[in-house]
């Protein structure tokens, strides 16, 4: 399936962009976060959550919607 | 004040004291309100290894960041007894000294809305996706946390 992953802070200065269409063939979060690990090895040092249609989501989750985030620690305020 | 669609929290730039004063000038008509209390977050001019943090540049899951302002308004309804509240955040940059998070409650009664200020700003700490660039005097930056 295509996913549209966003990036923000400083998983976006890993990535060099906001956003990106993936073609995506596994089930789980994790697999997705396997795929981005290969192609951006930074991101293994990074701490982030992950989020499906606008939820956090843990690696076991099945991947089943279209927007998946990849957000840095919050800090607003 | 149940079911209503998620509002855009989000201001660009600065929250100036004329919009605030602003805001508590707006409420003197709802006369069944006793206690305000408000919270203003202000960009700290941290130090951190000699340089000076002289901006903050906020950027936000936009989308979700509104839906969780949404929910946390929906919860702090329930919890407490609130006649209203304006949670204002800022997007884009906010320079050190100036007004970066707005967050207003109203009560007949003053300790509701002490306990209710409480509850708002942590659950915003806590659950929003807000990002803050730190930009110091030289440029360079680094990424803010929470603590």
């Amino acid at each position: 399936m295509n996913l549209n992953i966003k990036y923000f802070g400083q998983i976006a200065e890993i990535t060099n962009q906001n956003e990106e269409s993936i073609e995506f063939s596994g089930l789980i979060v994790s697999e997705l976060l396997d795929v981005l690990y290969s192609k951006y090895s930074d991101l293994k040092n990074k701490d982030f959550q992950v989020a499906q249609n606008q939820e956090l989501v843990l690696g076991d989750k099945e991947i089943t919607g279209s927007e998946i985030a990849l957000l840095p620690p919050f800090s607003g305020g | 004040m149940n079911n209503k669609k998620p509002k855009n929290v989000f201001k660009e730039g600065a929250i100036t004291s004329e919009f605030i004063g602003n805001s508590i000038y707006k409420h003197q008509t709802k006369t069944s309100i006793g206690a305000h209390n408000i919270f203003l977050g202000q960009v700290r001019a941290d130090i951190v290894d000699g340089k000076t943090v002289s901006v903050i540049e906020y950027t936000a899951y936009e989308d979700m960041a509104n839906n969780k302002f949404h929910e946390i308004r929906e919860s702090a309804f329930e919890k407490f007894d609130l006649t209203c509240m304006h949670i204002y955040h800022s997007l884009g940059k906010v320079n050190a000294g100036e007004i970066c998070l707005f967050v207003f409650v109203s009560s007949p009664r003053r300790k509701i809305v002490f306990e209710a200020l409480e509850y708002i700003v942590e659950a915003i700490k806590a659950d929003v996706p807000v990002f803050g660039k730190e930009i110091f005097e030289d440029e360079t930056h680094q990424w803010k946390q929470n603590t």
